[in-house]
């Protein structure tokens, strides 16, 4: 029985296109206090342009209207669980949105004068030394914008150094499991990739490791926990065995939700990562962004971080742009303070007693859901999880239902999907991670929705495989979508103007 | 811990069905040497109100309450009230990528409209659903044209903005995409002798910022038939995104690349912002980042999905047009609720009052370029430097412009100014008195 | 859907149809359900060359992206323009109208190693 959700009238909405009619506005601009210019004088006729054709016009109401209504058809956190694997889709802490829109920290110039600027740069300084400090690493840059930028950042430091020493080498040795950003960056920065087949508890094999890793290797992109929730427990071997070869190795932070205040990158022989500030510092999604990805390093890198970096000068913040070795920048400006603000407020509500007791919470949520759902679906691993768990639809796949199926299903039952099928190694992968920010009360109804699907698989699959069946739309024809693109707005010439 | 929803009794029911004691018994099994068993170095957690309070105070730390000139790619407009109302709805704030279209329309429709009025408003046929910022959407331009055309070279006028031009430096440096910068010529504009002398058949695209780094309109039209004459692409940039509000849109241009954080997205001391990608609808395959496509359900009604994903990095991995994740989901909404809100009329009345602004400070200044301008120009200054200048100004609360010499040494005397819809003519003219008090 | 006869099959699920000098090659109908629904081909232009054992495009679905291999070596001399209009023709007819390109043979001998419509249908069953 389905007891999260039940059936509800949402609006309907057309496009802003569409509700749009002539001289219709939602702005007022105060009286110019100086004169006008005729912008075809000042500029010249050639130009200006036209007027914005198609462009909407509405009132102020009917886009408060319009947005709100879009709004009621999306799911968020702020409605109940994602169980996104590698997502941490936790509580984006409120009391974040107010600090970031501090008057004198919103309006902050980037080029405004350092001394008027103390306060700015004071909060990047405090955070830098938290993420070292939860990290165990010597230096951190909070100039990425993004996970995949700070991956990005990250080999290019490792190019940088192994550059200086004389030889860049060939390559960089990616795990199977891997998120797909791992080589997409590895060939921005000019390496070929190898990748390596996961053992069968989905770990590194060290003996692979031992045959894979020449002196043509530059790093090892490790993500550990890995995709399937699981610590490689080598890693102090895996590290030492890339160390000894005069490579390094890279760690992607997306899993660091299992580790904070439990074990530290540094310390078990990271050389450098990127942390994902939007999934486990919370700070909001968005829809798809803004995230950050600061990047810690060892002191081997700490040469090459991007400039400028923070100096304290005369009891002073200043940013100094004399680093000969840096690998110079990788974004306009010092970083997305914005968010920034956001993860130290996260770091600062937390503390260091909180941020062990978040992890120790995330970690009993996923093993506790993994407890109730594998008696009815298939664990891909026996290994203990973090802060996520993996199963696979090998016993729903006998009766014709896939992962992305199951997913569809869950939908009507009020939750948003897991992961589906990611990682790759795990044959129609259920990927689920809580977060510590679920109470039980959620948990509970997520796996008994679970278990009345896989019921549901045996007794019924077709109820299934057509699933959504409550939502506002239907499955959506994304075959169309990619065989005739359609991505924009073109006004329709045959009679009314909505589109419904 | 206010933000863990689960009380010690309900910890211990959990934990019976794990058949466990204590918490710790889930990491008992890592080894001794990977655990950190310490306590973090980090203070206690505080408080809601501690939390707003340190906050205020850095923020009492910085400038309040001055008038600012400074422009330089970050931009001074007024953010309406409308802006963070719909922001802040959880719906829109706390939600996930838009991958499972039937409970993601909100996002989906809303960045369908928002690529849609990008394109609009740019003169293109595509855009994307936003990069990082203006600054990266550079380098992705330009690996887009060294794909589009098989060449590898770029060409970037000096006059686009010096970050960014290191952003691309960065980007390229291992790509075996060989870069050159193109001279200004005396009148601050791209020097068009200096591109004819570098366009060789080896160069995929020609970067130019209109307006320029300086303020200044670009010759895009002579400017696009030099570039397309040698089979090699344009990529036009902005950086101030008001401007196209009333200036002619770049449409020669095969890409256009910018920054949007003109429209209510706040400077926050350099980020985030949101950028974007526009291009022709034959490059749609070669446009990084996500793609909002329109489509339809099972019964037929409209409805709108991520689509072309396997351009993107989850599935083409390796050999993606990008390793690009994230888009700028929510500023591109505050951009979409502020093109709403001004609309057609509302943009280009907005731009022709920072045309007002900026040619009634500028009038006064003495400007070593002489081409049109939009809201921002290079003044220069014959006696006292621009840095004895701003000291001057800051005692009367107003940031002056940006001293140019940090970028362009030969300008050492000048400094970049921006005057937009929320300068006074007040500040204006102590601005126009502190240069001229020689 | 039936395997045609007078076709030659390759482990990585392209048929060959040899006419004299020239082939026409394409993916068989096993590989065209294991990718779903296509939504666009990516071909070579007629004038270009291919090798035997590399890759000369790529097929997609909403979903993934596979590369397609050349069985011969030798001149593109047509690629299937229907599929760039109507890339479901891969799907709906796979071993005829859905075909990919046509190649003038530079070593003939290299479709005898290749697979019987029996031997193929043998290799699928049990892979």
């Amino acid at each position: 029985m389905i007891k999260k959700v039940s059936k509800h009238i949402v609006q309907e909405e057309s496009l802003l296109f569409e509700l749009s009619s002539p001289g219709k506005r939602g702005y007022q601009l105060p009286e110019l206090d100086v004169p006008a210019v005729d912008p075809e004088k000042v500029l010249g006729k050639e130009n200006v342009r036209a007027e914005i054709e198609g462009f909407p016009e509405v009132s102020e109401f009917e886009t408060l209207r319009h947005f709100t209504r879009l709004s009621t058809w999306n799911y968020a956190i702020d409605l109940g669980l994602y169980p996104l694997g590698s997502c941490t889709m936790k509580y984006n802490p409120r009391v974040n949105e107010v600090v970031a829109r501090t008057e004198g920290l919103a309006w902050a110039h980037p080029y405004q004068p350092e001394h008027l600027s103390q306060g700015c740069m004071e909060v990047f300084a405090a955070l830098e030394r938290a993420l070292a400090e939860i990290t165990g690493m010597d230096a951190v840059t909070l100039q990425p914008a993004a996970g995949a930028h700070g991956e990005f950042t990250g080999i290019l430091m490792i190019r940088a150094l192994l550059e200086k020493r004389g030889n860049p080498r060939k390559k960089v040795l990616v795990p199977d499991s891997a998120h797909g950003t791992n080589p997409a960056t590895a060939t921005m920065v000019g390496y070929a990739v190898e990748n390596i087949k996961s053992n069968e508890r989905g770990m590194i094999d060290l003996n692979v490791l031992h045959r894979v890793v020449t002196d043509d290797v530059a790093a090892l992109m490790i993500t550990n926990p890995n995709t399937v929730g699981v610590f490689e427990g080598n890693i102090r071997e895996i590290c030492s065995i890339l160390h000894d070869k005069g490579a390094l190795v890279y760690m992607d932070g997306a899993n660091m939700n299992a580790l904070v205040g439990i074990a530290r990158p540094g310390d078990f022989g990271a050389d450098v990562m990127h942390l994902n500030l939007h999934k486990t510092f919370s700070t909001p999604h968005g829809g798809g962004g803004p995230g950050s990805g600061a990047v810690a390093v060892a002191k081997v890198l700490t040469p090459f971080l991007p400039a400028p970096r923070l100096k304290r000068e005369d009891n002073a913040w200043k940013w100094n742009y004399d680093l000969p070795d840096s690998i110079g920048r990788v974004r306009a400006f010092y970083g997305n303070f914005g968010v920034l603000v956001r993860a130290l407020a996260y770091i600062m509500a937390h503390g260091g007693n909180g941020l062990r007791q978040a992890t120790l919470d995330a970690l009993l949520n996923a093993n506790y859901l993994r407890a109730l759902l594998e008696p009815s679906y298939q664990i891909a691993y026996k290994a203990p999880s973090m802060h996520e768990c993996v199963f696979s639809d090998d016993r729903q796949a006998k009766h014709g239902v896939r992962t992305g199926d199951i997913a569809k299903r869950l939908i009507d039952y009020g939750f948003h999907p897991y992961t589906v099928s990611f990682p790759l190694i795990v044959r129609g992968a259920l990927m689920i991670e809580p977060t510590e920010t679920e109470s039980k009360r959620e948990l509970d109804l997520f796996a008994d929705a679970m278990i009345s699907i896989a019921q549901e698989v045996e007794e019924n699959p077709e109820l299934v495989l057509k699933a959504p069946h409550s939502t506002r739309t239907s499955r959506v024809d994304e075959v169309t979508a990619a065989r005739k693109p359609i991505v924009r707005w073109r006004p329709r010439f045959t009679g009314s103007q909505a589109a419904d | 811990m206010r933000y863990l929803p689960k009380s010690d009794s309900e910890r211990q029911e959990m934990l019976a069905a794990l058949g466990m004691q204590s918490e710790e018994d889930l990491i008992a099994y890592l080894p001794a040497e990977v655990r950190f068993d310490q306590r973090l170095a980090i203070e206690n957690g505080k408080s809601e109100y501690e939390i707003v309070d340190y906050f205020k105070q850095r923020a009492g730390e910085n400038a309040n309450g001055f008038a600012s000139f400074l422009g330089a790619g970050v931009y001074n407009h007024y953010r309406p009230v409308l802006v963070d109302t719909v922001v802040s709805r959880g719906e829109f704030l706390t939600s996930y990528t838009p991958y499972q279209a039937e409970i993601s329309q909100g996002t989906l429709t809303s960045i369908f409209e928002f690529q849609s009025m990008i394109c609009q408003l740019t003169g293109m046929e595509v855009a994307n659903a936003s990069m990082y910022d203006g600054s990266s959407a550079i380098p992705e331009a330009a690996m887009m044209a060294v794909r589009i055309t098989r060449r590898n070279k770029i060409l970037i006028a000096r006059t686009v903005h010096p970050e960014y031009r290191e952003v691309l430096r960065t980007y390229t440096r291992h790509q075996g995409i060989p870069v050159e910068e193109l001279a200004y010529a005396k009148n601050g504009r791209l020097d068009l002798d200096d591109l004819n002398k570098k366009l060789s058949d080896d160069v995929a695209a020609v970067i130019v910022q209109t307006p320029n780094f300086f303020g200044l309109l670009e010759q895009i039209e002579e400017i696009s038939r030099l570039v397309s004459s040698k089979g090699a692409l344009l990529v036009a940039v902005f950086t101030e995104a008001v401007a196209l509000g009333l200036m002619e849109p770049p449409k020669q241009a095969d890409i256009v690349a910018g920054e949007l954080q003109s429209f209510a997205i706040s400077p926050s001391y350099g980020g985030p912002y949101a950028g974007i990608i526009a291009t022709h609808e034959k490059y749609i395959r070669q446009i990084p980042g996500r793609l909002v496509g329109e489509s339809t359900d099972a019964s037929g009604r409209r409805a709108f999905c991520l689509t072309l994903a396997t351009r993107e990095q989850h599935i083409r991995r390796e050999r993606a047009t990008s390793n690009i994740c994230t888009n700028q989901a929510l500023l591109a909404l505050m951009a979409t609720v502020f093109m709403s809100l001004y609309g057609k009329e509302g943009l280009r009345e907005l731009a022709e009052q920072n045309l007002a602004k900026a040619h009634y400070l500028a009038q006064k200044l003495p400007l070593p370029f002489d081409a049109p301008f939009f809201n921002e120009f290079v003044a220069r200054s014959d006696g006292k430097s621009p840095e004895q200048i701003n000291a001057a100004l800051l005692d009367q609360k107003i940031i002056g412009g940006l001293p140019l010499a940090r970028f362009y040494p030969e300008l050492g005397n000048c400094m970049l100014l921006c005057a937009t819809e929320m300068n006074r003519r007040a500040d204006m003219d102590a601005v126009a008195h502190a240069f001229l008090k020689q | 859907m039936s395997y045609p006869e007078n076709y030659r099959y390759t482990r990585e699920h392209e048929w060959v149809h040899a006419d004299g000098s020239e082939v026409t090659i394409g993916i068989t109908d096993h590989a065209q359900h294991e990718l779903g629904d296509i939504v666009f081909v990516n071909l070579p232009t007629a004038g270009s060359n291919v090798k035997r054992g590399e890759t000369f495009g790529s097929v997609e679905s909403v979903k993934a992206v596979s590369d397609v291999y050349s069985p011969v070596t030798g001149e593109v001399t047509a690629a299937n323009d229907l599929l760039s209009q109507k890339p479901e023709t891969l799907n709906t007819d796979p071993h005829g109208d859905g075909w990919l390109i046509k190649v003038k043979l530079a070593a003939p001998e290299e479709i005898n190693g290749l697979m019987s419509a029996a031997d193929y249908q043998k290799y699928i069953g049990t892979e």
